[in-house]
């Protein structure tokens, strides 16, 4: 702090208990106490260095659907490959349904919806939002085959052309939608991570693995509400392998990640959404274990799933967006990784050079 | 492998990347922040070449910024950073650590600086009142470099100084917009410049959580200047500086360059700019502004080097760039690898699923 002559004119100076955690971060500020900027990272007024994505909740939204389709891919071929008629149904309806929100909610979002077929217009693999849309139209349309095949079961005469022509497709429509079903759970994780935004950049060994759990977890909580007991065996299981897969991924991934940049998972709305999701993850998880035989437990552990799921995406969504919006979280780690290779000796690759 | 570790990271010819066969040299800017007035023609100029909207007309009280941050209607954006003396005390220490850091350094650390001979050595109390001689020793007039030598001699420093510095699109050599791109609406020039086709985009947004350093925005709405019959094109589709495409294509200076009045926004082929910049920070340096320095002038930064260099008088974050910047896509390959290892272990789990006893 040093003084001058303009001192007299100053407004007087915040008492150090009322600013902001962060100091020059953060808030705007009108008062001049801005000259003064924290020691311990400065930034331009307080604005944002990366910008946030200009996404809605439907991005969100879309990530739990396209989770929730993939694991129903899965669990309605299951059911198919193992005689287990309910578990092929749901999965297939479950599947169809799900993409199909899924894909209004991610053109809903687009700056320009009416030009959402410009996504098919190249095919791009340093691109995931490029590999996603394919992806997501490949899964599109043997899901769609899939419930066709299926409806045509339930309401064609047995002996049709066209129930025969369904029966015979069956089988090529359960492998393609289980060959689609995990890169489409999956790539949503690299979709964030492949950003600048800072929590979900630094997630991005641990994500894939919340989310494909999230997933299954999602899926065996749809098949545990619309199946009936003597079906839901393998749901029961997967509630349990998903979610162990998923909790077991989200305490890695807090753990690894920067401090600082695993804040947001723990703060604010986006850190309730996520300790929420936890307790419904788990808890519907147990509750499918150990009473999934009784349909109606079945069917409040199966809704616990699917809202655990739900807020984990959300609150994953949410978290990424507060990091992103605070200089904070960009500036901060990478001083730190900069002053760390130079204390290495590493100093060729620095952006800002002395000459 | 070789081949895409090359694509996303790394120095790389851009122009050539992109399956240009014959490309045109490329192109850059080198803005130099310190003889930036703040005079903002060529926000101006951006905006009246490029038809770009209003983008608020509020004060924010953030010394004469009112634009705050590049966006999809401001595409040249002047920061104004106002700073007392201990901060350009930091500055200067921190750029002359950048130079003893394993750059070439200038001059032995602990040699005699070659300052005006009657200022070095002379106690402080001695000077104080003195102005400070605008004859250099090589009889050049600058009154600045006179100031710093003797500031440097004396151990004194201004109160106050005020920085300015325009900030533009970056056009990266990895440029992070542009791989993520989904529809191929953003494309790489022969210029080596990173360009949106506005009638392709669909308004994903990717490309703006994928900037490095938060330049390319969508625009969300029609807000504008409709006097006279104006519209606001291009609402939902992202937006950037284009290096004025239109112009280069008929060998024109960008409207921003050709508007400035100080030369602080320079224009020329990259390896032009490159060595511009170099010989104006060595000028600096020699004249006692170790604050000095220049971001984006390596190619081995996280995004392969910058198409726009700049020459900064304190660290970057001061200004709202990122000190560490790196593409996200470098580390794409990785990502994908891990995304492959959790979908095999999504199937693992529903095989576990359904492998179980039939009950």
């Amino acid at each position: 702090m040093t003084t001058n002559p303009f001192d007299a004119d100053r407004p007087p100076e915040v008492p150090r208990s009322q600013r902001r955690r962060g100091g020059g971060g953060g808030r705007r500020r009108r008062d001049e106490s801005v000259l003064v900027p924290d020691a311990e990272f400065s930034s331009y007024y307080g604005h944002n260095v990366v910008k946030p994505a200009p996404w809605g909740h439907e991005i969100a939204a879309y990530l739990f659907l396209g989770g929730l389709a993939g694991g129903s891919g899965l669990v309605g071929a299951g059911g198919a490959l193992t005689g287990r008629p309910a578990l092929r149904r749901v999965g297939r309806f479950g599947a169809l349904a799900s993409v199909a929100l899924g894909g209004v909610a991610l053109a809903k979002d687009l700056g320009r919806p009416e030009r959402a077929l410009n996504m098919l217009r190249v095919a791009k693999v340093t691109s995931p939002m490029s590999v996603g849309s394919w992806i997501l139209t490949g899964f599109g349309a043997f899901a769609g085959a899939a419930a066709a095949t299926e409806l045509a079961g339930a309401v064609l005469p047995r002996g049709s052309w066209l129930a025969r022509l369904a029966r015979g497709v069956d089988p090529l429509a359960t492998a393609g939608s289980t060959a689609f079903s995990m890169p489409l759970a999956a790539y949503t994780a690299v979709l964030l991570a492949d950003t600048t935004t800072p929590t979900w950049r630094e997630s991005y060994k641990e994500l894939p693995f919340v989310f494909v759990g999230s997933a299954n977890a999602a899926a065996a909580g749809l098949a545990l509400i619309a199946s009936p007991a003597e079906q839901n065996g393998p749901a029961r299981r997967l509630a349990v392998i998903g979610a162990a897969v998923e909790l077991g991924a989200s305490e890695l991934m807090e753990r690894r990640m920067h401090p600082v940049v695993a804040e947001p998972l723990h703060d604010g709305r986006p850190g309730q959404l996520l300790k929420a999701a936890k307790v419904l993850t788990a808890g519907g998880a147990v509750g499918a274990a150990l009473f999934g035989r009784n349909r109606t437990v079945a069917g409040l552990s199966g809704l616990a799933l699917m809202a655990g799921s739900v807020l984990t995406r959300f609150g994953v969504f949410d978290a990424g967006m507060a990091s992103a919006k605070d200089p904070r979280y960009t500036v901060t780690p990478q001083k730190e990784r900069l002053e760390e290779r130079r204390r290495r000796g590493q100093t060729h690759d620095s952006i800002t050079t002395g000459r | 492998m070789g081949f895409w570790q090359h694509q996303l990271a790394g120095p790389s010819d851009p122009s050539r990347d992109a399956a240009w066969e014959e490309p045109e040299p490329r192109k850059g800017f080198f803005t130099d922040t310190s003889i930036c007035i703040g005079c903002k023609a060529c926000e101006v100029a951006c905006k009246e070449w490029n038809a770009i909207p209003e983008d608020g007309l509020s004060l924010t009280g953030h010394s004469y910024d009112n634009t705050g941050s590049l966006g999809a209607s401001t595409w040249r954006h002047v920061a104004f950073i106002e700073q007392t003396t201990d901060r350009v005390e930091e500055a200067r220490a921190s750029g002359r650590r950048l130079v003893d850091l394993g750059m070439p350094a200038l001059r032995p650390p602990d040699a005699p600086y070659p300052g005006p001979s009657d200022a070095a050595g002379t106690a402080p109390a001695a000077l104080e009142g003195v102005v400070p001689t605008a004859v250099g020793d090589d009889g050049s007039l600058d009154a600045m470099a006179a100031a710093a030598r003797t500031a440097e001699a004396t151990g004194t420093l201004p109160d106050f100084r005020w920085l300015m510095a325009s900030d533009v699109c970056k056009h990266c050599t990895h440029a992070g917009c542009l791989d993520v791109c989904p529809t191929g609406a953003l494309f790489r020039t022969e210029h080596g410049t990173v360009v949106v086709q506005p009638d392709v985009c669909n308004g994903c947004g990717y490309c703006v959580a994928a900037c490095p350093f938060g330049v390319i925005e969508r625009r969300e709405d029609e807000r504008g200047d409709k006097r006279g019959g104006g519209v606001v094109s291009n609402v939902g589709v992202a937006q950037k500086c284009t290096l004025c495409y239109d112009r280069l294509g008929h060998d024109q200076t960008p409207a921003c360059a050709q508007a400035c009045p100080t030369t602080s926004i320079k224009f020329g082929t990259l390896a032009e700019m490159l060595d511009t910049a170099r010989d104006r920070v060595e000028v600096l340096h020699d004249n006692g502004f170790t604050e000095a320095r220049l971001y984006g002038a390596n190619s081995h930064d996280g995004v392969g080097g910058t198409g726009s260099v700049f020459l900064l008088l304190d660290e970057p974050e001061v200004y709202g760039l990122p000190p560490d910047p790196r593409v996200p896509t470098a580390d794409l390959p990785d990502m994908f690898r891990k995304a492959g290892i959790a979908a095999v272990a999504m199937l693992g789990m529903a095989v576990a699923a359904f492998a179980g006893r039939r009950r």
